[in-house]
């Protein structure tokens, strides 16, 4: 046997576990109806009017105002569910205190709770006659009805988020790690900033970017308190609702490819974030 | 060892006083930060959880309970329980078949095939709606041969069916994935060597190794499948007593400043998100390492 | 009672598994008995694998684990429940864990799963017994009493198997006859005693012991080192440069002027009874040299080496 035999590149390697075929053929049938061809159906239905087309409806002003709004309270949103979370991240993990697990366990919330729910109970608490909306109009901020109600709802849904991708990576830091930099005469202060944060920012920047494009698509928990004025606080997913209403698809799916363009972007960054993470830090 | 311990003798005053830990911070750092994170949470999590039921409740229990017996109401909910009904288990036996092919078998394409099955949960709930309207609305893809047959998807029942399983498409997939490729294969082979069929080793050994982590993604799957109110707006045509589910039923309620029937029905979901939330953290603390293979992120 | 001996990724795994029908050959056949079983699927070879890690169903209690092949046959084929309990029955008392049938895996010790694995594999009454390292995930003592046990049991059933170790003492210890496998080859099959005595090439015998490696030359069917003759004579056929090798203690202390090799001590030490003196030779490497247990060679002490045993390969 002087030369091997050279492995045949297959489609997949073989193995006695059975119902590759059955179970993979089920999958994509499912994936492709379910997803890909209503998805395929949209970008069509988009690419129909050209780039010239696409560009015209981006550029109405109404379109342009309701996607700055969209993104640009999303941004400070998923900035401040950021700065927030890793506290909340921060205190839950490293910190005992009574009331941790509850804590803990109400983080979720926003994964749970039905985003028309949030966002009818955001705008009753939050408007000017509410429990804190009422406060907040004692110092002259107009929460609800105006951009800081979008934000206040985009930071309750994108928060989990911020949290979640946090949480696992704190609990993990070697505590040895700490003790060693102590040991080497560091700080507290400056054992947090040069050793034990440094490795979490992949993960809070993960967290940005999945409480931002969370943000930007969500609807229910935000059309309750935004007031949804044209110009002011009127949201892109809105636009669409609209865009449909007066069967004006074409409008609607152009609105919808360029939300989903930027999406794809974010989760592109995202996904170089982790690889990049995984080369310097060895996880993600 | 020969060598005596010599002892050292206690220090020249007698106490002995504890260091500061190196591994936390000063106690009033500690407690700010508690503070300012209990304070967070309260005011955008706590607090509009406890708003929906005092609004509920404003007007005593009678006006509460009024807003469910109202016929809108029963048949919302008897569809939200229907949809559910057909979504979950869709997507449990997708999610089951999608995650043996990936976690079981080595074959090209995987990670691309894994990153379109989490597609859904990257879109809007708007555009999930949107989509269906475009392949089954009456001027889409499939409208033409649709009407010919007399056949309703979009503003009827299989429209919001259709939108609840996109929306909630990814959530059993991702969870056994990472799980199902944790736990291996040699089990299974195990079972093989002994005699058993493939379906008898699947039954018998690969279900009951991830029944905590199935039940766990079926339980979030099921809590979004009766919540999602953005998609099944766009597709339901509101049409009250035939396309309305609890989320559009408050809407419904909300918009006509019905407030009280608007937080009730409201409450009924958030009920279900406690039950939810409670039966998944408790799965949590119990059965952590059978639920999910380390991360856990939705 | 075959063992499949070699280095780790010499393949010999990947052999049990294509004789289990878990894996595919990409050529050769297996055969059982005379019966061709390479088209056979896993399910109908009547094997029983035991696992490295013993794959033990784990939410399955001990005498669910063992009965898991009889309840899997097809119910015309399956044995009556009483039955089915007797054999566990008996199987437990075999394994010597007769009362731990209600226990789960995670109750255990690694020794007692793997017994249980061993047990849930005969159950089937397999043609052949095939075990993948089974003693590898297991401390020292445990090691040792298993694989006593293990011997007795096969002594006693004579069920055929074959196992899988890259221990040679573990190999050398439980075998009838033992295979030795280097990079996918199979290099020689034969009896301890065989593959001990008349290795077949220098990997076997590398991998079966400490091994010192001299140049020497061939010369009329006798094989010099620096000269001088050896006491081993060359093949057939051989001559010209070749390769001695030795084991430590086929080496002796000798008058520099009988000596084939020279060299300083570096160290010695002392282990069960015997002790063992690295030798420093110049411009050559240190070889080791084990001696009964008498006086201690100073360190940096000059002495001379007479080979009185060994291999030749060209």
């Amino acid at each position: 046997m002087s030369e091997a035999p050279r492995p045949k590149r297959r489609f997949r390697q073989r193995t006695v576990i059975p119902g590759f075929g059955l179970t993979l053929g089920y999958t994509l049938t499912c994936l492709g109806v379910i997803v890909l061809l209503p998805l395929a159906t949209l970008v069509a239905k988009a690419a129909g009017l050209g780039p010239a087309g696409i560009w015209a409806v981006a550029t109405d002003p109404r379109v342009a105002s309701a996607l700055r709004v969209s993104f640009g309270v999303s941004l400070l949103a998923a900035l401040t569910a950021s700065i927030f979370g890793g506290i909340v991240a921060w205190v839950l993990t490293r910190y005992d205190f009574p009331g941790r697990k509850l804590a803990d366990a109400v983080v979720d919330l926003p994964f749970a709770l039905p985003t028309a729910v949030a966002g009818i109970a955001l705008a009753s608490l939050y408007a000017p006659n509410g429990a804190v909306g009422s406060q907040l109009a004692k110092i002259g901020i107009e929460a609800a009805y105006t951009p800081v109600g979008i934000f206040i709802a985009m930071v309750f849904i994108g928060l989990p988020f911020a949290v979640r991708t946090v949480q696992p990576l704190i609990a993990e830091i070697d505590k040895e790690v700490e003790e060693a930099s102590a040991i080497l005469g560091a700080s507290r202060i400056a054992t947090l900033t040069r050793v034990v944060l440094p490795p979490l920012i992949p993960a809070v920047l993960t967290g940005f970017a999945l409480a931002f494009a969370r943000g930007v698509g969500e609807y229910g928990s935000i059309i309750f308190i935004a007031g949804n004025l044209p110009y002011v606080s009127e949201i892109a997913p809105l636009l669409i609702v609209i865009k449909l209403s007066e069967f004006d698809y074409e409008g609607a799916s152009a609105i919808a490819v360029i939300m989903l363009a930027i999406s794809f972007v974010t989760l592109l960054a995202i996904n170089l974030i982790q690889a990049w993470s995984r080369r310097r830090f060895g996880y993600v | 060892m020969s060598d005596a311990v010599a002892s050292l003798p206690d220090s020249p005053d007698g106490t002995i006083r504890p260091a500061q830990s190196v591994v936390t911070e000063r106690p009033w750092i500690r407690w700010l930060l508690i503070a300012v994170a209990l304070t967070f949470l309260a005011l955008f999590l706590v607090l509009p959880l406890i708003t929906v039921f005092a609004q509920a409740l404003a007007k005593g229990w009678g006006a509460y309970l009024a807003a469910f017996t109202e016929p809108d109401a029963q048949s919302a909910i008897r569809l939200t329980l229907t949809v559910a009904a057909i979504a979950v288990p869709f997507n449990l036996v997708f999610g089951v078949a999608a995650a043996w092919a990936i976690a079981k078998f080595e074959f090209r394409g995987k990670n691309l095939l894994v990153t379109l099955i989490d597609l859904p949960f990257s879109v809007s709930p708007v555009v999930s709606g949107l989509i269906y309207v475009l392949v089954f609305g009456s001027r889409g893809l499939f409208g033409p041969v649709l009407l010919e047959h007399d056949i309703q998807i979009i503003f009827a029942v299989p429209g919001i069916v259709l939108a609840t399983v996109f929306v909630t498409f990814p959530f059993v997939a991702r969870q056994l994935i990472p799980l199902m490729q944790e736990q291996g294969t040699t089990e299974e082979e195990a079972a093989l060597t002994l005699g058993a069929s493939g379906w008898h080793a699947f039954r018998t050994v690969t279900l009951p190794n991830i029944r905590w982590g199935l039940l766990y993604a079926v339980l979030l799957c099921n809590a979004r499948a009766m919540g999602e109110f953005g998609a099944v707006s766009v597709v339901s045509g509101h049409i009250r007593g035939l396309t309305n589910t609890l989320p559009l039923h408050v809407e419904i309620l909300y918009n006509e400043y019905n407030f009280v029937a608007s937080f009730a029905v409201a409450s009924l979901l958030a009920g279900l998100a406690l039950v939810t939330l409670v039966i998944k953290s408790l799965l949590e603390w119990r059965y952590a390492d059978d639920i999910a293979a380390g991360t856990r992120r939705h | 009672m075959l063992a499949l001996l070699g280095p780790s990724g010499s393949g010999k795994t990947t052999l049990l598994r294509i004789i289990a029908g878990l894996d595919f050959p990409d050529r050769g056949r297996i055969i059982f008995g005379g019966d061709d079983a390479t088209r056979v699927p896993v399910q109908q070879r009547a094997v029983g694998f035991v696992f490295q890690h013993y794959a033990l169903f784990k939410h399955m209690t001990v005498a669910q684990n063992i009965a898991y092949g009889l309840n899997a046959r097809r119910r015309s084929e399956r044995p009556e429940k009483a039955e089915i309990k007797r054999r566990v029955g008996n199987l437990l008392d075999l394994i010597k864990l007769s009362g731990f049938a209600d226990r789960y895996p995670s109750q255990l010790s690694g020794g007692q799963r793997q017994r249980i694995a061993l047990a849930r594999a005969l159950a089937v009454e397999p043609r052949v017994l095939l075990l993948d390292e089974p003693f590898g995930a297991l401390d020292a003592q445990v090691r040792k009493d298993l694989r006593r046990w293990l011997r007795e049991i096969h002594d006693r059933t004579g069920q055929t198997t074959i196992f899988v170790t890259h221990d040679q003492d573990e190999a050398l210890e439980l075998s009838d006859r033992v295979a030795v496998l280097d990079r996918g080859r199979l290099e020689q099959v034969g009896t301890p005693d065989e593959v001990q005595e008349r290795p077949v090439s220098p990997t076997v015998l590398k991998f079966l012991g400490d091994t010192i490696e001299v140049e020497a030359i061939a010369q009329n069917g006798q094989v010099l080192v620096q000269g001088r003759p050896t006491p081993l004579t060359a093949p057939q056929g051989l001559s010209g440069p070749v390769k001695l090798y030795a084991r430590p203690w086929q080496l002796q202390f000798a008058e520099a002027d009988t000596a084939h090799l020279h060299g300083t001590v570096r160290s010695s030490y002392r282990t069960q009874g015997r002790q063992r003196i690295e030798v420093d030779r110049e411009g050559a490497k240190t070889v080791v040299v084990e001696a009964s247990d008498t006086a201690r060679l100073a360190q940096g002490r000059e002495v001379g080496l007479r080979i009185v045993g060994g291999w030749v390969f060209p």
